[in-house]
C-alpha cells in the first residue's frame, strides 16, 4: 500500500517536474502575442453586447430590454454576439525524427513544436476555445484546468505503438465535426498517413493547419565529403562518399516535398507553413493565432 | 660510418627499409578514409540519389604520397644521418688545452668554447684525458688531467677575466713528459708567452686557435676642448677599416640605466688608434657613468668615468645693483675665472632660481641682503648638503646698520660671530704693514699647500673671539686672526673668506693659492688623476669590479687596495693577475675609475714561429640530421591528418576545435565576426528580433563587461517585460549597419578609439534614425562635460563629430523617470554623476494641476553619463552578478535600481514618449501618492 502511494508519487513529480518548464515557457511566449477578443460578428451566445433588434412576436417577454425600451414607444431585444467556442484539436508528432537538432545544446524540432502547440492552446483557452490532442485519450475540452492535462500530455512521450518508430500519425477521431486541427511535424516521412488524416479531415468537414517544423540544417544540407546517414530511429540507413554532390538533389526533393504538402493543405481547405526551430518562436505562434483566427481555409497563400 | 658525399649514415643498413615502401602504398591504396556517421531525419529525401562522379574507393593519391613520404623520412631519421661527417681525430695520449681567457678574450669568446667543445668531443671519443686551464687563472696546484665529460660539463661555467695573464707559470713543472697542447689565444703578444711556448713544445706538438679579429680596448675619457674625447686602440697590423659606435651609458631621472648619448668611432685601414668626441650638456655628462663600444663584448670594450668627468656646479648670486664697474672691479671676477675651467657656473639674481638648479655650492659675496624667507631658504639648503663659501666685504664688514664698532654680528649664515668694523692694516691711514699668511696647520683642508710670501692681507673682517673659533678658524694670517673660518651645518658648510673675493682688501685671489684653496675645498675638481704623492698614503675601497664581459659588479666585500698599488695600476699597460681589477675605487670623497686600457696600452698581435699551426676558425661542425627527418614526418603526417579530415568533411570541425584551443590566446577577435559572409549572418539575427549592442571601447575587458551587462539587461526586459530581446551584439560603427539596432551602448575609455570620416557618417545617419546612444564614462562622477577626466575629454573628441543637439541634466519631469518604473535617480555602479538628455524645448510649460510639463515629441538621441551601468547590469554565465556593487543590502539595492534604469532606457527607446501622453497621468498621480 505504502510502497504504491510512494511510487506514484514519485512518478507525479517526475511529470511534474517536467511540467513548469513547457507551461512556464509557453504561458510566456503566450503573453507575448496579447490577442484581441475575436467575436463572430454574427449575434448569437455569449456575453458581448451586439445590438438591439426591435422585439418581434416571437420574442419571450423576458427577453426584452426594458432600460432600452423606456426610451421609446418601440421595444427591443438585447442581442449578444456569438460565441461559439470552437474544438481545435493539437498534434505534434512524437517519432524520433522530431528528436533532432543539428548543433550541440540547440532546441530539438520536438521541443520547438511543442512549445508552439502549449502556447496556442493556452491563448485558444484564454479566448474559451476547447483544445485537446489528435489522440483518441485527449478530446477537447475548455477551461485553464485543461491547460495542465495538455502539458502533461504534450510533456509525455508516448508510450505504446508509436514509440521508437520515426513518425506517428494523428488520430482526429475524437475531434466534432466542424472543429479545427493544427499539425506540427516535418513531414519528411511517409506522407500517405497525412494524405489519409486529410482525406478524413475534409470529408468531416475539419478545418486547420499543416505546420512543418525544420532544423536549418535539413534547410541546407550542410554536409561534405564520405558520409553514412542514419535515420534517428536507427532504421534507414543511406551511405555516400561526397554528400556535397547530394545538395542540389536533396534541396530539390525538399521544395517539392513542400509543393506536394502545400498542394494536399489547399485541396483540404487547410493551410500550410513552415517554421524553422532555431528562429524566434513569437513569429511563429503570431503566424498560427491569425491562421487560426481568420479561419484556416481561407485561401490566401502561405 | 658509411658516407654518401657530405652526408653520412650512422647506420646505414636501416636504409634498406626504404624497399618496403612500394608494398605500403599498395596496402595503402585500398583502404579509403574512414566515413563520419552522421544521424539526419531528412534521411528518406536521400534514397536513391547518387553521386555526380562516383570516385573510386580508393585513397587518393597524394595522401598517399604523404603517408609513405612521411615513413620514408622515419626510415632515414633513424638511420643516423650526419652533415659534414668529420673523420676520426688524430692523436692520443694527454691533451693539455690552454686557455687565455683575457680580457681580449671576451669579444669571441663563444668560439673560442666552441673550439674547446670540439677538442673535447674529439678527446672523448679517443679515450683521451684531458686538462683544461685559464692563463688568468693557473690552477694553485699541480694541474690535473680528467676525463673529457668532465670538462664538458665545466666548460658552459668558464668565462674570461678582465686582466692579461701573468708571465710566470709555476704550474708547468707537473706537466707530464709527453703531452699535446691545444692553445686558444686571444692574439696579443705578451712578455714571458715565447717560454711558455717553448715549454709546451718540449712535450709535444702545440696547436694554436686565434681567431683574426682584432683586440679593441677604451682608454680612459678625458676632457678636450669642451667635450668628452674616449680613444680607442686595436692589435696594430693590417687591420681594415672598422667603423664601430661609441654609447655613453648612465642612470636616467628615473634611475634606469640608458643610452645618454652615441658617437662614431672610425678606424680608419692600418690604423691602430682612433677617437669618438661626445659633446654634452653637463647634465647629462654628470650622469655618465661609463662608455662602451655598441655591439661589442668584453672589458676592454669599456671605459668606467670617475669624478674626473664630474664637474661640480656652482651657483654665483650676482650682485642685485646693477653696476657699472669694469669687468676687472666686479667682485665676483676672480671667483669666476678660477672656477671656470673646471666647474659648470650657475649665475643669477634670485636665490630661488640659483636653488632651483641644484647646486653643489653656493658663493655669497659680501651682504647680499637677503630676505627673511631666501635666508631660510638657503639654510635648509646647506643642512641638506650644501657648500655655502662667502666672501667678506665692506657691508659685512659695517654689519646692520646702527652698530658701533666692535659689536658682534650674529647671523646664521656665518660660521663664526664677526665683530662689526673689521680692521684694515698697511693702507696709507694706518701704521701697521700688509699681513702675510701663516702656514696651514695640520689637520685643515689645506694642509699641505704652500703659504706663499707674496700674498698680502690690507683689510679684514675679524672674529668676535671665542671657544670655537680655533676650531672652525681653517687658515689664519701670520698674526693669528683667522682669514677663513668653516662651520659645519647639517651636512653640509658655511665657509667664510674673510677678505672680498676681489682684489680690493688682499692679493690673495691673484694667486695661484686661491686656485688651489678653492679646489681643496671641493668647489671644484681637477679634471686629472690623482698625482702619485697623493697616492702615496692613501688606502682605497672597491666599489664595483669589471667582469671579463665588461659587466660593472658590485663589489664591496673586496679588500682595500693601497694607493701604490692603485697607482701603479693605473698607469700599467694592461691589468696583472696580481695587480688591483679594473673597477672603481673610492677614497674619501674621490672615486678613481681602474680600466683595461690606458694611455701606455700598446696591442701588438703574437707572433707565433712557423712550426705551430695556427687555426683561425672552427671547422665546420658535424650536424646530426636526424631531427630534421624527424620533424618533416611529423610535418607530413600533420598534413595528411588535416588532408584526411578535409576528404571526410570533417576539416571544418577540426578547424573549430584547433580555433578553441587557441582562443584564450586572442580574447579581443574571437568576438569580433569579421568576414562579410557572417557578419550578414549577424545582421539577418539582428533583424528578428530587438538586440541591444554595444560599441567597442579598445579594452578588450570592457567590452566583455559591457557584453555581459547588455546581456543581464535583456534577462531582467525579458522577465519582466514584453520585451524579448536576443543575445546583445558587438557592433562596430566602422564596418557594420546600425539601422538595425535602437539602442547602442557606448563605455568610453580615455583610449578609445575615434571613429573615421565615414563612420561619423554612419552614426549621424543612425542618430536622425531615431536611434539612441547611451555613453557612458565609467568614471564615477564628474560626467558633466568638463572635461575633466580623461574618459570626459575621450567623450568630447568623440562626439565632437557627432550631431548632438543640446544638453540638460535629466529634469525630474523626464519621461525617462516613469517609462516603466518610477525613478528619482539612474545610479549604475556609481550612483552620483549627472546624466544627460537633449533639452526639452523652451517654451515647454507646467500645465494646470499637472506635475509634468507638456513635452510630447522626440526621444532623445544621446544620453551621456558616468555611472558604469554595464557593470551593475553585468552578469556571468550561470546568472550571478559578474560585479560587486556598493555594500551588502544597500549595494543589491542600487543594482536593482540601475537594471531598473535600463527597462525605463529601453521602453523609452522603444516606445518614445508613450508614457508622457497625459492620459497616462491620472494613474500616475496615483501611484505618486499625491
Amino acid at each position: 500500500m505504502t510502497e504504491t502511494a510512494t511510487r506514484l508519487r514519485s512518478g507525479a513529480e517526475t511529470i511534474a517536474a517536467v511540467l513548469p518548464p513547457l507551461l512556464v515557457a509557453a504561458t510566456h511566449l503566450a503573453n507575448s502575442a496579447l490577442p484581441g477578443a475575436h467575436g463572430r460578428r454574427r449575434a448569437g451566445q455569449g456575453s458581448e453586447f451586439w445590438q438591439f433588434r426591435p422585439a418581434g412576436g416571437s420574442d419571450a417577454a423576458s427577453r426584452i430590454d426594458w432600460r432600452r425600451s423606456a426610451r421609446g414607444d418601440d421595444h427591443f431585444v438585447r442581442e449578444t454576439e456569438w460565441q461559439a467556442a470552437r474544438s481545435v484539436a493539437l498534434w505534434v508528432d512524437d517519432g524520433a525524427a522530431m528528436d533532432f537538432a543539428s548543433t550541440r545544446g540547440a532546441e530539438t524540432k520536438a521541443a520547438r513544436a511543442r512549445l508552439l502547440a502549449m502556447a496556442l492552446g493556452l491563448l485558444l483557452l484564454r479566448g474559451g476555445e476547447r483544445v485537446g490532442l489528435a489522440r483518441a485519450d485527449m478530446p477537447p475540452r475548455s477551461g485553464q484546468s485543461q491547460a495542465g492535462v495538455l502539458a502533461l500530455a504534450l510533456s509525455g512521450r508516448q508510450t505504446g505503438a508509436g514509440a521508437g518508430m520515426e513518425h506517428t500519425q494523428p488520430v482526429l477521431a475524437t475531434l466534432p465535426a466542424g472543429g479545427h486541427a493544427v499539425l506540427f511535424s516535418d513531414f519528411l516521412g511517409d506522407l500517405a498517413p497525412v494524405e489519409a488524416a486529410l482525406s478524413e479531415a475534409a470529408t468531416r468537414n475539419i478545418g486547420g493547419l499543416l505546420v512543418q517544423v525544420l532544423d536549418p540544417a535539413e534547410e541546407v544540407f550542410p554536409f561534405e565529403g564520405r558520409t553514412r546517414f542514419e535515420s534517428m530511429s536507427g532504421h534507414l540507413r543511406f551511405e555516400t562518399l561526397r554528400a556535397a554532390d547530394l545538395r542540389a538533389a536533396y534541396l530539390q526533393r525538399l521544395a517539392a516535398r513542400k509543393d506536394a504538402l502545400k498542394s494536399l493543405a489547399q485541396h483540404a481547405g487547410w493551410r500550410f507553413t513552415t517554421l524553422h526551430s532555431d528562429s524566434p518562436p513569437a513569429s511563429g505562434l503570431m503566424w498560427l493565432w491569425q491562421a487560426i483566427a481568420n479561419g484556416p481555409g481561407a485561401r490566401r497563400g502561405v | 660510418m658509411a658516407g654518401f658525399g657530405a652526408i653520412g649514415f650512422a647506420t646505414p643498413a636501416l636504409l634498406f627499409a626504404l624497399l618496403a615502401l612500394p608494398v605500403l602504398w599498395w596496402l595503402l591504396r585500398a583502404i579509403p578514409p574512414a566515413p563520419v556517421q552522421r544521424r539526419f531525419p531528412g534521411i528518406a529525401l536521400l534514397l536513391g540519389l547518387r553521386e555526380r562522379d562516383p570516385e573510386s574507393q580508393r585513397t587518393p593519391w597524394w595522401i598517399l604520397a604523404l603517408r609513405v613520404a612521411a615513413l620514408a623520412f622515419l626510415i632515414l631519421a633513424l638511420s643516423g644521418p650526419v652533415l659534414n661527417p668529420r673523420g676520426t681525430p688524430t692523436g692520443d695520449g694527454p691533451l693539455l688545452v690552454v686557455m687565455d681567457a683575457s680580457w681580449a678574450s671576451a669579444r669571441d669568446w663563444p668560439r673560442r668554447t666552441e673550439r674547446v667543445a670540439q677538442a673535447l668531443t674529439d678527446a672523448r671519443r679517443a679515450g683521451r684525458p684531458v686538462a683544461l686551464l685559464r692563463l688568468t687563472d693557473p690552477p694553485p696546484g699541480p694541474v690535473a688531467f680528467r676525463t673529457a665529460d668532465h670538462w664538458q660539463e665545466r666548460l658552459a661555467g668558464l668565462v674570461p677575466h678582465a686582466m692579461a695573464p701573468g708571465p710566470d707559470h709555476p704550474w708547468l713543472d707537473s706537466l707530464p713528459q709527453a703531452v699535446e697542447t691545444l692553445w686558444i689565444s686571444d692574439g696579443l703578444a705578451r712578455e714571458g708567452r715565447s717560454a711558455l711556448l717553448n715549454a709546451l713544445q718540449q712535450r709535444g706538438p702545440v696547436r694554436v686557435f686565434e681567431p683574426d679579429a682584432p683586440a679593441v680596448v677604451l682608454l680612459p675619457p678625458r676632457f678636450a676642448e669642451g667635450g668628452v674625447t674616449v680613444a680607442a686602440r686595436r692589435t696594430a697590423g693590417a687591420t681594415p677599416p672598422a667603423d664601430l659606435t661609441l654609447v655613453a651609458l648612465g642612470l636616467d631621472p628615473a634611475g634606469t640605466e640608458r643610452v645618454l648619448a652615441r658617437a662614431s668611432l672610425a678606424f680608419a685601414a692600418r690604423a691602430d688608434s682612433a677617437e669618438g668626441v661626445f659633446t654634452l650638456q653637463p647634465e647629462l655628462r654628470n650622469r655618465i657613468s661609463r662608455f662602451q663600444i655598441e655591439g661589442m663584448r668584453g672589458a676592454g670594450a669599456v671605459a668606467l668615468a670617475d669624478d674626473s668627468l664630474r664637474r661640480r656646479s656652482v651657483a654665483l648670486l650676482s650682485v642685485r645693483e646693477a653696476s657699472e664697474a669694469l669687468a676687472l672691479l666686479s667682485p665676483l671676477h676672480y671667483v669666476r675665472q678660477a672656477l671656470a675651467p673646471s666647474a659648470d657656473l650657475v649665475e643669477g639674481a634670485s636665490i630661488e632660481d640659483l636653488l632651483l638648479a641644484a647646486p653643489d655650492v653656493m658663493i655669497l659675496n659680501d651682504q647680499p641682503g637677503l630676505s627673511e624667507s631666501e635666508a631660510q631658504a638657503l639654510l635648509d639648503w646647506v643642512r641638506a648638503g650644501g657648500l655655502l663659501l662667502r666672501f667678506a666685504g665692506p657691508q659685512l664688514a659695517a654689519g646692520p646698520e646702527g652698530l658701533p664698532a666692535g659689536a658682534p654680528v650674529e647671523d646664521p649664515l656665518l660660521p663664526v660671530t664677526l665683530r662689526a668694523g673689521g680692521r684694515t692694516v698697511g693702507g696709507a691711514m694706518s701704521w701697521g704693514a700688509p699681513r702675510r699668511l701663516a702656514p696651514f696647520r695640520e689637520g685643515t683642508p689645506f694642509a699641505g699647500l704652500p703659504a706663499p710670501d707674496e700674498v698680502e692681507v690690507r683689510a679684514q673682517v675679524l672674529a668676535q673671539p671665542g671657544p670655537e673659533l680655533a676650531e672652525r678658524s681653517i687658515a689664519e694670517l701670520a698674526d693669528g686672526t683667522p682669514l677663513v673660518t668653516r662651520s659645519l651645518l647639517g651636512e653640509g658648510q658655511i665657509v667664510l673668506f674673510h677678505v672680498t673675493a676681489g682684489a680690493d682688501w688682499s692679493s690673495l685671489p691673484l694667486s695661484g693659492l686661491f686656485v688651489r684653496m678653492l679646489e681643496r675645498l671641493a668647489v671644484s675638481t681637477r679634471g686629472q688623476l690623482p698625482g702619485e704623492a697623493e697616492l702615496a698614503d692613501s688606502v682605497w675601497q672597491t666599489e664595483a669590479l669589471l667582469d671579463g664581459f665588461g659587466q660593472l659588479r658590485r663589489a664591496d666585500d673586496s679588500p682595500a687596495v693601497p694607493g701604490t698599488a692603485l697607482g701603479a695600476a693605473l698607469i700599467a699597460p694592461e691589468p696583472m693577475a696580481d695587480a688591483p681589477a679594473p673597477g672603481l675605487y673610492r677614497g674619501g670623497t674621490q672615486r678613481v675609475a681602474l680600466n683595461v686600457g690606458n694611455n701606455r696600452s700598446r696591442l701588438q698581435p703574437a707572433n707565433w714561429p712557423d712550426r705551430v699551426i695556427v687555426e683561425a676558425g672552427v671547422e665546420r661542425p658535424e650536424q646530426p640530421l636526424a631531427g630534421w627527418l624527424f620533424l618533416l614526418a611529423a610535418v607530413a603526417l600533420m598534413a595528411d591528418a588535416l588532408g584526411t579530415l578535409a576528404l571526410a568533411g570533417r576539416l571544418r570541425a577540426a578547424a573549430a576545435v584547433l580555433a578553441l584551443a587557441f582562443l584564450p590566446f586572442a580574447p579581443g577577435t574571437a568576438a569580433r565576426a569579421d568576414t562579410p559572409a557572417q557578419t550578414e549572418t549577424r545582421l539577418l539575427e539582428a533583424t528578428e528580433s530587438v538586440v541591444l549592442a554595444h560599441v567597442p571601447s579598445g579594452d578588450p575587458r570592457i567590452d566583455e563587461i559591457a557584453h555581459a551587462g547588455l546581456r543581464g539587461l535583456s534577462i531582467a526586459l525579458y522577465n519582466r517585460s514584453s520585451v524579448e530581446p536576443a543575445p546583445p551584439m558587438l557592433v562596430d560603427p566602422e564596418a557594420d549597419e546600425l539601422a538595425l539596432f535602437p539602442f547602442l551602448y557606448w563605455p568610453v575609455l580615455e583610449n578609445s578609439p575615434i571613429p573615421s570620416a565615414e563612420g561619423y557618417a554612419r552614426l549621424n545617419r543612425y542618430l536622425r534614425g531615431g536611434g539612441m546612444i547611451l555613453f557612458d564614462t565609467r568614471d564615477a562622477e564628474r560626467a558633466r562635460l568638463t572635461g575633466t577626466t580623461p574618459a570626459g575629454r575621450r567623450l568630447q573628441a568623440i562626439a565632437a563629430g557627432l550631431d548632438i543637439p543640446p544638453l540638460e541634466p535629466v529634469p525630474s519631469d523626464h519621461v525617462l523617470t516613469r517609462t516603466f518604473y518610477l525613478l528619482g535617480d539612474f545610479p549604475g555602479r556609481h550612483a552620483d554623476s549627472t546624466v544627460w538628455v537633449e533639452a526639452a524645448a523652451p517654451e515647454a510649460e507646467r500645465a494646470e494641476g499637472m506635475p509634468f510639463r507638456n513635452l510630447n515629441d522626440g526621444v532623445t538621441p544621446v544620453v551621456i553619463g558616468g555611472n558604469d551601468w554595464a557593470a551593475a547590469w553585468a552578469i556571468d554565465e550561470a546568472g550571478q552578478p559578474m560585479l560587486p556593487v556598493g555594500r551588502g543590502m544597500t549595494g543589491e539595492r542600487q543594482r536593482e535600481m540601475a537594471i531598473r534604469f535600463g527597462v525605463n532606457l529601453i521602453m523609452h527607446v522603444l516606445s518614445g514618449n508613450y508614457k508622457s501622453d497625459q492620459v497616462h497621468v491620472p494613474a500616475l498621480l496615483e501611484r505618486l501618492g499625491q
